[in-house]
């Protein structure tokens, strides 16, 4: 790594500070502008009478009568320290909530992720070397098909056939290893559609190129070519491609955790907004955007280390 | 190389027919539909497919064929309409950064990219949750982060028309950059943003129905796909039609669309 990559890099992480606290910001204001009050909010969802007093005292004791920029400077400070606030619902801290959450929906996305690049790293890379076969045909087919699934569509058909039609698997997941499987099917199949057209598109695109002629005339063999240069080069752009899907990930385990219950950030995100308890939507709306502004300069990085052209 | 090049158009031709049709059934929902979707009937809860009823109904007694009609006309609408908006802020925006440069452009594209760096589902579920429910608040979550790509897609092709010999022969003419903007810069990039608009009517159904599925979209009892099998799921053991049905609608909807952008995309590839 030269000295103007690490340069670039330390551009890059400066950006990036930025864009959080921007994040921070427009997740505080969107709070601060949702219809309603928050202290009427908290005590009517812990189900206690508003009268014209106890609102009062809640918005003294919630400290919302200070100035808009104090209450943020004090809301950024405690995420700061992973005080993400407490929660209007049951009054416990949101930071555990959602790391517990989080270690749920990372294990499921990791799943799904696997299980996506399992089927579309050799399918994409085959029917491209069979280009235009009836074997090419159907996998683009049921690639495009796949792409236009939405993931809530995709769970709740699975969920018919395979829970109710078949018996197979139980209907809750709740977090066990058996449920984990049709959460992370769910996730994958539209995952697994969109990687095959890309990694196809990509192998025809090395495959086209002079340099596979060359070694061709040489009499290497073609399969040797596919593992060790086709696929070797098309490692980065696979990687980008996964990259880019992590935000659709994070929208879909939304959906999916809602539907499965799987206790995931996702479900816990649903909860609260059912529950109007803005301090965990914050949290999730914070901590999901560091994680995807991360992952996006990670894949710079590792982009610009496996390739050093760009 | 020729055929090929038939051979897409009339591929693109048949999938604009197909996406045509749709329309034109949402259009024309209201009339089509055999029953009223929304009267519900005690005497008819759960009934399977019948004559009088092709897709049955629903837990309410509610006309599925009939709901999923107008459910297309819901769907079909909101989508074009947010679709249509996205596309006019963002080519808007993207022609005046492009064509004037300067600090508007850099910060508006900032903006851009600032918008770019959230997930848009995750940003779409907040505000929309936020906002609480409604078809209008869905919409305009998903559109926070949508108009973007149009910005860019616009700035990028009126930079690099900017300083052709047609542009500088109507400024020397004496035309006013307003006049420029829209009579020589907005015809000649209109055709790629066009594209990139059809490309998104797909995810764009796909978002919507998606919120509405977890009601976060339209409100009850208005009838729209994601909303109708998320109601309908809790039943899916005794009336599985009533989620199949509009499950159906929403996979074939949201083909014939991609299908669409695919071939005019691929057609207008093939040279």
């Amino acid at each position: 790594m030269g000295k103007q990559t690490a340069k670039q890099i330390a551009k890059r992480i400066v950006s990036l500070i930025i864009i959080l606290l921007i994040l921070s910001f427009l997740t505080f204001l969107l709070m601060y502008l949702a219809p309603g009050d928050p202290a009427e909010k908290r005590l009517s969802s812990q189900g206690v009478a508003v009268t014209k007093e106890v609102l009062e005292a809640e918005q003294e004791r919630m400290g919302l009568l200070r100035p808009f920029m104090v209450r943020y400077g004090e809301w950024l400070g405690g995420v700061l320290h992973g005080d993400f606030g407490l929660s209007f619902k049951d009054d416990m801290p949101v930071g555990p909530k959602l790391v517990a959450g989080l270690k749920k929906t990372t294990g499921l996305a990791s799943a799904s992720l696997l299980l996506a690049l399992l089927v579309s790293i050799p399918l994409g890379i085959l029917s491209a070397v069979k280009r235009n076969s009836i074997f090419d045909h159907i996998v683009r087919l049921l690639s495009f098909i796949g792409n236009s699934l939405p993931n809530f569509l995709i769970s709740v058909l699975l969920m018919y056939l395979l829970c109710i039609r078949l018996d197979l698997f139980p209907v809750v997941a709740t977090g066990s290893l058996q449920g984990l499987f049709l959460p992370a099917i769910s996730l994958a199949i539209p995952m697994a559609g969109r990687f095959t057209r890309q990694i196809r598109t990509e192998t025809i695109e090395q495959l086209n190129k002079e340099y596979v002629t060359g070694l061709r005339t040489r009499g290497v063999r073609e399969k040797t070519i596919l593992i060790n240069n086709v696929f070797h080069n098309a490692i980065g752009h696979i990687f980008t491609v996964v990259a880019l899907q992590i935000g659709v990930l994070m929208g879909g385990s939304v959906v999916i955790e809602t539907i499965f219950r799987w206790p995931g950030i996702g479900k816990l995100v649903m909860d609260s907004i059912n529950a109007r308890d803005y301090p965990t939507i914050m949290g999730f709306v914070l901590i999901m955007g560091t994680i995807y502004v991360v992952i996006n300069l990670i894949t710079d990085i590792v982009y610009h280390v496996l390739d050093p052209r760009v | 190389m020729k055929k090929r090049k038939k051979q897409l158009r009339n591929r693109m031709i048949i999938a604009a027919a197909f996406a045509l049709l749709l329309v034109l059934i949402a259009i024309l929902a209201p009339v089509i539909a055999p029953n009223d979707p929304y009267k519900t009937s005690a005497a008819l809860i759960r009934k399977a497919p019948s004559a009088a009823y092709l897709f049955g109904t629903d837990n309410l007694g509610r006309c599925v064929l009939s709901r999923v009609l107008i459910g297309a006309r819901t769907t079909i609408a909101s989508t074009f309409f947010l679709v249509a908006i996205s596309f006019a802020v963002g080519i808007l925006i993207g022609m005046m950064c492009g064509y004037f440069g300067g600090i508007i452009d850099g910060l508006l594209m900032r903006l851009a990219d600032l918008m770019l760096a959230f997930p848009q589902m995750v940003v779409a579920i907040a505000v929309a949750g936020i906002l609480g429910g409604g078809l209008g608040g869905a919409m305009l979550a998903l559109g926070i982060t949508m108009w973007t790509s149009f910005a860019r897609l616009a700035r990028s092709h009126t930079l690099a028309i900017k300083n052709e010999p047609y542009i500088m022969a109507a400024k020397l003419q004496g035309k006013n950059s307003f006049q420029i903007l829209f009579t020589h810069i907005f015809p000649n990039i209109l055709e790629p943003v066009l594209v990139n608009a059809l490309t998104q009517i797909g995810t764009t159904m796909i978002g919507i129905s998606g919120l509405s599925f977890l009601g976060l979209g339209v409100v009850a009892p208005q009838a729209e796909w994601g909303s109708m099998i998320s109601e309908a799921r809790a039943y899916i053991q005794i009336a599985p039609w009533a989620v199949l049905f509009p499950a159906a609608a929403t996979v074939l909807t949201i083909t014939v669309f991609n299908y669409l952008g695919d071939a005019v995309m691929e057609y207008r590839d093939a040279d």
